[in-house]
């Protein structure tokens, strides 16, 4: 990965947003380090990652959001955060923040058009977070999401935090993903601290990268056919997934896996007979996997729910940068561990499958195709598992800046950090895949019944902590 | 599918013995659920869920209750998608200040009796995130609370054994 830092002037700037909003650069995130405000572009043809910071006057500078409409929540976010104004934005609605005031949702007009209000308070066991629908009969014709209903201040409780405490506070962002936070939280911290984590601890990060990756692919897929109401599959997945985690629980002490990756390394070696149950779970994957995806893929009236329904037009992934299965099966050929790339997938083997189709049913080809590539990559791990130390010394270094990208098992997490002098965390950004995701499930419903809705949703399982933080 | 069910069908159920009933949570419970509720609620309690600002970690294993190893409903509990419905309110995370009026609102449409319990290490006191201007504190800080679950995330086993104590002492 080749990482540049670039100081603009209002000309730089705004430059930088002309080449997003044409395309040749894919914003990765926007941020603020009060006076700055920050932005990290991916250069599309040489796969390079710049940070472009402009220093705020009067707090304000000038809107992304406007050519480049996936910044436009990043800004709000930025506004409720840290009271620095995009000049020129066409949205300045709070969004972290929830007032008393009422929120005005955008208005549909049309005849027969009608609401719907859902949430934040859903009907099972999710996260909070509010759609409001207009449909036509059964035909969505617009969402709108309200986030934010889980905004815990994690960035703020960050700032003047110790090295350990912002690892897990990183590692509690979004549960699902807390090894792939974890691990891109460790990766920034080194990145600053100019050191590296010792080699066994880096296959170990990508073991457990790997088993989180299995246990909520698996789960995702079963709960994608629940919601098309075909419950067996939705039993039989929910098995692989339970014996995922008991041999996470097994190797690393911890189902989740939570706090295992640390800054230098990883607190605890894999259990003795961690690779013994690891090879166990394999096999019993490998048995059991290929029968359920022929009964998934042999079901009519399963892929009579998941085939054409939600589809996500290439153009869209493209212009948000949507990572993951959602920008995959969507044309997308992108993976943060083949670029920019990290250890230890560097020096394994694996292939990133991409579709076209965009539809619920491709979003879970692309977890199964992953699925079978995880098991590879377990296999490839545990084979060439290094000896030798788990824990680098964490260097006495002052300061420093450090950004890494991990890819989750929905897709990129970024996090950028700044230290002090003292070690501690200046201050940290983290932004998960699903920021330029979950504007596309309001594109994807498009034209949709209203009774589809959970499908689409589940075949997204966009995180609202995650979001939210 | 023939294939899959006849295989599951011989394998026989990989439903595993119910964990002991977690005896302090049995002590907390007979200070907060009267008698009189008891006779009325037979043997069976509906749960309501609301995540109050959790990182979800705790929903992914309380969605793990409901799979082949745990399997909820033998006991005669299931989770309900109406507050109307519900005799406990299960609630995770911190309580943010933007999940506490939704928060308040489901306890309120709950029929009584009604039981809250605080699941995970955030619901206690606000856990990692306390402090935070976004966060209001614990569930006990906005409900009255009849039991607590520790463990960040607990896992199912100790959902489980939790559950259990609510049901011997409510029914």
């Amino acid at each position: 990965m080749i990482l540049s830092q670039t100081s603009v002037k209002v000309d730089g700037w705004l430059k930088a947003i002309d080449r997003l909003a044409e395309g040749s650069l894919t914003l990765l995130s926007l941020w603020a380090d009060p006076p700055d405000v920050k932005m990290a572009t991916l250069d599309a043809a040489s796969g390079d990652i710049n940070i472009i910071s402009y220093v705020t006057r009067h707090n304000q500078y000038p809107t992304v959001g406007v050519k480049h409409p996936p910044a436009i929540r990043l800004e709000r976010a930025i506004r409720d955060l840290h009271k620095l104004d995009a000049i020129g934005a066409s949205d300045t609605r709070p969004w972290l923040t929830h007032t008393t005031a009422p929120y005005e949702f955008l208005p549909a007009e049309g005849e027969a058009l009608h609401q719907i209000a859902v949430g934040p308070v859903h009907a099972g066991i999710i996260e909070p977070g509010h759609f409001r629908f207009t449909a036509n009969g059964e035909f969505l014709v617009r969402l709108e999401q309200r986030l934010g209903y889980v905004h815990k201040g994690i960035e703020a409780l960050m700032t003047g935090a110790p090295l350990n405490r912002a690892a897990k506070l990183a590692a509690r962002t979004s549960g699902d993903s807390t090894v792939a936070y974890g691990f891109a939280f460790a990766r920034a911290a080194e990145m600053a601290l100019k050191i590296a984590a010792p080699p066994r601890a880096v296959y170990l990060r990508g073991l457990m990268a790997e088993l989180e990756r299995l246990a909520n692919h698996f789960g995702d897929i079963g709960a994608i056919c629940n919601d098309a109401s075909f419950s067996l599959l939705h039993a039989q997945f929910g098995i692989l997934r339970e014996l995922t985690l008991r041999a996470a629980e097994a190797c690393f002490g911890h189902r989740l896996m939570m706090d295992v990756i640390v800054p230098g390394g990883v607190a605890r070696d894999i259990s003795e007979d961690g690779v013994a149950q690891v090879r166990a779970l394999l096999a019993e994957a490998r048995r059991v996997f290929p029968h359920l995806i022929q009964l998934y893929d042999n079901t009519a009236s399963l892929q009579d729910r998941t085939v054409t329904t939600g589809v996500v037009k290439p153009e869209y992934a493209r212009q948000f940068g949507a990572g993951g299965y959602i920008g995959r099966a969507s044309g997308r050929d992108v993976d943060a561990r083949r670029t920019p790339g990290y250890a230890p997938y560097d020096a394994l083997t694996f292939d990133v499958p991409v579709l076209t189709d965009g539809d619920v049913n491709a979003r879970v080809w692309i977890r199964i195709r992953e699925v079978e590539q995880s098991l590879g990559l377990i296999d490839q791990i545990v084979e060439s598992l290094p000896n030798g130390a788990i824990m680098a010394e964490l260097a006495a270094v002052r300061g420093g800046e450090g950004l890494a990208m991990v890819e989750a098992f929905r897709g990129d997490v970024l996090v950028w950090l700044r230290l002090d002098t003292e070690g501690r965390v200046a201050r940290c950004h983290l932004r998960d895949a699903s920021w330029f995701q979950w504007p596309l499930l309001e594109t994807a419903v498009d034209g949709n019944i209203v009774a589809d809705f959970p499908l689409c949703n589940k075949s997204f399982n966009c995180s609202y902590a995650g979001h939210d933080l | 599918m023939r294939k899959t069910m006849i295989e599951s069908l011989l394998r026989g159920p990989l439903t595993e013995k119910a964990p002991p009933v977690d005896e302090a949570a049995l002590a907390e419970l007979a200070e907060s659920v009267k008698h009189a509720a008891r006779a009325r609620l037979g043997h069976s309690l509906s749960i309501r869920h609301v995540d109050a600002g959790s990182c979800n970690g705790c929903e992914l294993e309380m969605h793990a209750l409901s799979n082949a190893f745990y399997d909820l409903e033998r006991f005669g509990l299931r989770f309900v998608a109406s507050p109307r419905h519900a005799d406990v309110l299960t609630v995770t995370g911190p309580v943010t200040q933007n999940m506490r009026e939704a928060l308040l609102r489901t306890y309120e449409a709950m029929p009584d009796p009604k039981w809250v319990v605080a699941i995970g290490g955030c619901a206690v006191d606000g856990g990692i995130f306390s402090g935070s201007a976004a966060v209001a504190g614990g569930v006990k800080d906005v409900l009255p609370v009849d039991l607590t679950i520790v463990g960040c995330p607990p896992n199912p086993r100790q959902l489980l054994a939790g559950f259990l104590a609510l049901l011997q002492t409510a029914s």
